[in-house]
């Protein structure tokens, strides 16, 4: 096994993370799509860690899952609030930073 | 030989769990679609000598993360029509696979400019909690603290933030 083949499925799940960002409007879809290119990226850091063999990346991962955590935490408040007022999860109800 | 098959099909859930996490109408199908991928991505890390991100990942991923996020879904009781409404989802999720797929053909290429030689052998205990314990709380010690006390903060906001009552 070689670097490139863990690269490429990081390079198509971030690419899949990317995408349903663009096309979808619930927003826990927004939300998980979120996470699913933070590991994506996770797997690029545990991939080069292999390659080099230092324990840089791993450390890295763990605390960028600590980060992970946080954002659920907050965003998933926010999403409570949000609901409470609007009764949806439609991201373009959610516009009144426009106004 | 095990290790490229192991790879392959671990690959191949990962990839195939993250479309059906984009393309679920309901929330909490998605959800279920992120735990796989999750998993899998677990596998993946075990394979690439990284045991307890591996464990971590499960634990952390797996068991906190989704399931708050499945918690939060169950908690407002989404109903079919508190759904955003994606009535031309199809058309949409064909504009973003084009996105992704630009975007995957872009980061392909770069992927292979990279030279690549063979994994070497790791070292024994490479991934164990002692050698990673010992890179996060002699190395990377500071990051570390902030990490926790940024973690304290968002907890303690999202509390603050959830608990208030509508006036």
């Amino acid at each position: 096994m070689a670097l490139h083949a863990p690269l490429l499925v990081a390079a198509a799940l971030f690419s899949i993370g990317v995408g349903g960002f663009v096309a979808r409007r619930n927003v826990f879809a927004l939300l998980m799509c979120i996470e699913l290119m933070l590991n994506a990226v996770n797997l690029v850091f545990v991939t080069f860690s292999r390659q080099w063999l230092s324990v840089e990346g791993h450390v890295t991962v763990l605390l960028v899952v600590a980060l992970a955590a946080a954002e659920a935490a907050v965003a998933l408040a926010i999403v409570i609030m949000l609901f409470r007022h609007r009764e949806t999860l439609d991201v373009d109800v959610f516009a009144s930073m426009k106004e | 030989m095990l290790d490229a098959i192991l790879f392959a099909v671990l690959s191949a859930v990962a990839v195939a769990g993250a479309l059906a996490m984009v393309s679920r109408r309901h929330p909490l199908g998605s959800a279920l679609a992120l735990i796989v991928v999750m998993i899998a991505l677990a596998g993946l890390y075990a394979l690439l000598a990284a045991p307890l991100v591996a464990i971590l990942q499960i634990l952390v991923y797996g068991g906190a993360i989704l399931a708050l996020i499945v918690f939060v879904i169950m908690l407002l009781n989404v109903r079919e029509e508190d759904l955003a409404h994606e009535d031309g989802l199809r058309g949409r999720l064909g504009m973003g696979l084009t996105v992704a797929g630009l975007l995957f053909m872009g980061l392909a290429a770069g992927i292979h400019a990279i030279p690549a030689d063979p994994f070497a052998p790791p070292p024994p205990g490479f991934g164990g909690i002692v050698a990673v314990g010992r890179g996060l709380f002699r190395d990377y010690a500071v990051p570390f603290e902030v990490v926790s006390l940024l973690l304290t903060v968002a907890v303690v906001s999202a509390v603050g933030m959830a608990k208030r009552r509508l006036d």
